[in-house]
């Protein structure tokens, strides 16, 4: 859907894109996170057509957008939604005015774009803020109204740069939740920059790390998750507490990561049970990305077939980051 | 010593000159409004950051500008006589006067209408821009629209500044109440004329002010902000 292909930017010497190639599929959310000044909102404001990339190509379907001009550029910029960073709404126009603003743009007529302006109202659930004015809402409703706005003119691709960042959890929860319908009800493709893994755990498919202008790691969330050595899976699996007392007391002590109900639910007891072993959670905890449940446990074990317990639990699905404690070289 | 001009007559004399300030006023505030604010929008089009940036326009309308700006009224009042004469026909009374006021309100209006869209949050006018709207779109429904409560109070201070401009229109035979207190009033020591015109001045002026408050207050829809 879309593909970025070796793009690049500087400005005044500062390499700020230094040939990023990423793509998104379909109707799935792509993260992008990275540290500060990674290039992330350059990398935004491409997509966005806000910026021109000094070389390389940004692909919507298949067509590169980056060298548009005039009236081509016009509607490309129809089909790509912005939500910027920060505050975006005109604060002379209500709620419905400015979702109305693409609409106009696109020189959609009148009660049409009455009934689509409370379609998306209504997708975002303030039906009731139609005639509100930005002073008159909340941050979080403001949000959701620029997110609207957005989606307003059926756009293929969702852009949001930090669309949380200036929000308390609870609103996060709100404007992500109207992002996730975006591509669930309205199949848009989304990408998403932010430096919140909370937003990545809620909401991406897939995600792309950026560190000084360069893609460092790009991939599937869960995918991710299972590599030990990824940034992903540190940033975004429940810590493990070191807490040598408890480890001493076991035979072999080894990090796991478990992806999804079934694994999540019955592995480790069933483990177990199969080798005779004592087996205890000593450390990690539960997450959830998306509506995957994933577990990062450090486990404690007890009994002589403990390693063939770690190596069936490898396995059975289960990634088993390391051993801790005993012979070196049993992860799956 | 002559007896104080009748309160009958001064208040003739009041209303026939607030009648031509008026209509010096009006008219060139209306003209300079008009040409005005495209300068103003055409600045800061071109403007580094601007829409259309394009620094040589920008440098050159700038310059012409600033020195309009910069001309005392009273010069602007003679130096154009042979082009209010090609305007208006001739080149004495209210209706000559126009063309200069509205002249030297232009970069004035200008200024102060580009100094206002400047305002406008760049994330605000980028959003639009994401929208694909042309820059027309965007100059009315963002710019211009978003601006209006600060246009309007600059329309208020224009109007004002006119009023003061006017009071020279008696060099050329404007008439109006700065000419009725100046020639009436001062020049010949009738101090109940040049007190009640002053007065009058005063009183105009601030309920001309106050109505532009108003008006601006009334269509900005950011006082509605509750809690
Ligand atoms: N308009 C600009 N002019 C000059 N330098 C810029 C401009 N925009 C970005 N940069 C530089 O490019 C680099 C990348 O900036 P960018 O805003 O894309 O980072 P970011 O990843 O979004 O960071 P943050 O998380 O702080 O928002 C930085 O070094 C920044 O200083
Ligand atoms: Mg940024």
């Amino acid at each position: 859907m879309i593909t970025v292909e070796n793009l690049t930017k500087s400005f005044q010497g500062v390499n700020a894109l230094n040939g990023v190639t990423l793509d998104v599929e379909a109707g799935t959310v792509l993260g992008v996170v990275g540290p500060s000044g990674a290039g992330k909102s350059t990398l935004a404001r491409c997509v966005a057509l806000l910026e021109r990339p000094d070389s390389g190509a940004i692909r919507v379907d298949g067509t590169d957008i980056t060298s548009l001009d005039g009236s081509a550029l016009r509607a490309a910029r129809r089909q790509i939604g912005v939500v910027p960073q920060g505050d975006s709404l005109l604060r002379q126009r209500t709620a419905a005015g400015n979702i109305a603003l693409p609409l106009e743009s696109a020189g959609v007529p009148g009660p049409q774009r009455r009934t689509r302006v409370g379609e998306l109202l209504d997708l975002v659930g303030l039906t009731d803020k139609a005639t509100a004015y930005p002073d008159q809402l909340s941050g979080g409703q403001r949000q959701r109204i620029a997110v609207a706005r957005a989606l307003a003119a059926n756009p293929s691709v969702l852009l949001a740069d930090e669309p949380t960042s200036a929000l308390d959890p609870e609103t996060t929860g709100s404007v992500l939740t109207v992002l996730d319908r975006a591509r669930a009800e309205l199949g848009v493709t989304v990408l998403v920059v932010t430096h919140d893994m909370g937003v990545v755990r809620k909401i991406c498919d897939d995600v792309a790390v950026l560190e000084q202008g360069r893609v460092v790691e790009h991939g599937k969330v869960l995918d991710l998750v299972n590599n030990p050595v990824s940034r992903t899976s540190s940033a975004l699996l429940p810590a493990v507490d070191l807490n040598p007392i408890n480890e001493n007391s076991y035979d072999r002590v080894a990090d796991v990561v478990l992806v999804g109900f079934a694994a999540v639910g019955a592995l480790l007891p069933e483990a177990a049970h199969r080798f005779g072993v004592e087996l205890n959670i000593v450390g990690g905890g539960l997450t959830r990305l998306g509506e995957t449940p994933v577990a990062r446990f450090r486990l404690g074990l007890n009994g002589e077939r403990s390693d063939s317990a770690l190596e069936w639990i490898g396995e059975a699905g289960g990634a088993v980051q390391r051993s801790l404690k005993g012979p070196q070289g049993v992860a799956a | 010593m002559r007896s104080a001009t009748p309160w009958s007559d001064v208040v003739a004399y009041l209303v026939e000159a607030t009648g031509e300030t008026l209509y010096m006023v009006g008219v060139s505030t209306v003209i300079a409004t008009l040409l005005g604010v495209p300068v103003g929008v055409w600045l800061q089009l071109t403007a580094k950051g601007g829409l259309r940036p394009n620094a040589a326009v920008h440098r050159v309308l700038s310059f012409v500008t600033d020195l309009g700006r910069s001309m005392p009224f009273i010069v602007l009042l003679v130096a154009l006589t042979s082009v209010t004469r090609l305007i208006v026909g001739g080149s004495i009374g209210s209706t000559a006067v126009i063309v200069p006021l509205a002249v030297g309100a232009i970069p004035f209006v200008g200024r102060l209408v580009q100094n206002i869209l400047s305002e406008v949050h760049v994330t605000v006018v980028e959003a639009a821009i994401t929208t694909g709207a042309s820059t027309l779109k965007i100059v009315r429904s963002v710019l211009i629209r978003e601006s209006m409560p600060a246009l309007i109070n600059a329309i208020g201070v224009t109007v004002i500044a006119l009023i003061g401009y006017s009071a020279m229109a008696g060099v050329i035979g404007g008439g109006g109440l700065g000419d009725l207190a100046i020639r009436e009033g001062y020049q010949r020591f009738n101090d109940r004329i040049l007190w009640s015109t002053v007065a009058w001045l005063a009183v105009l002026t601030t309920v001309i002010q106050l109505g532009f408050t108003r008006a601006a207050r009334a269509s900005d829809r950011r006082r509605h902000a509750s809690v």
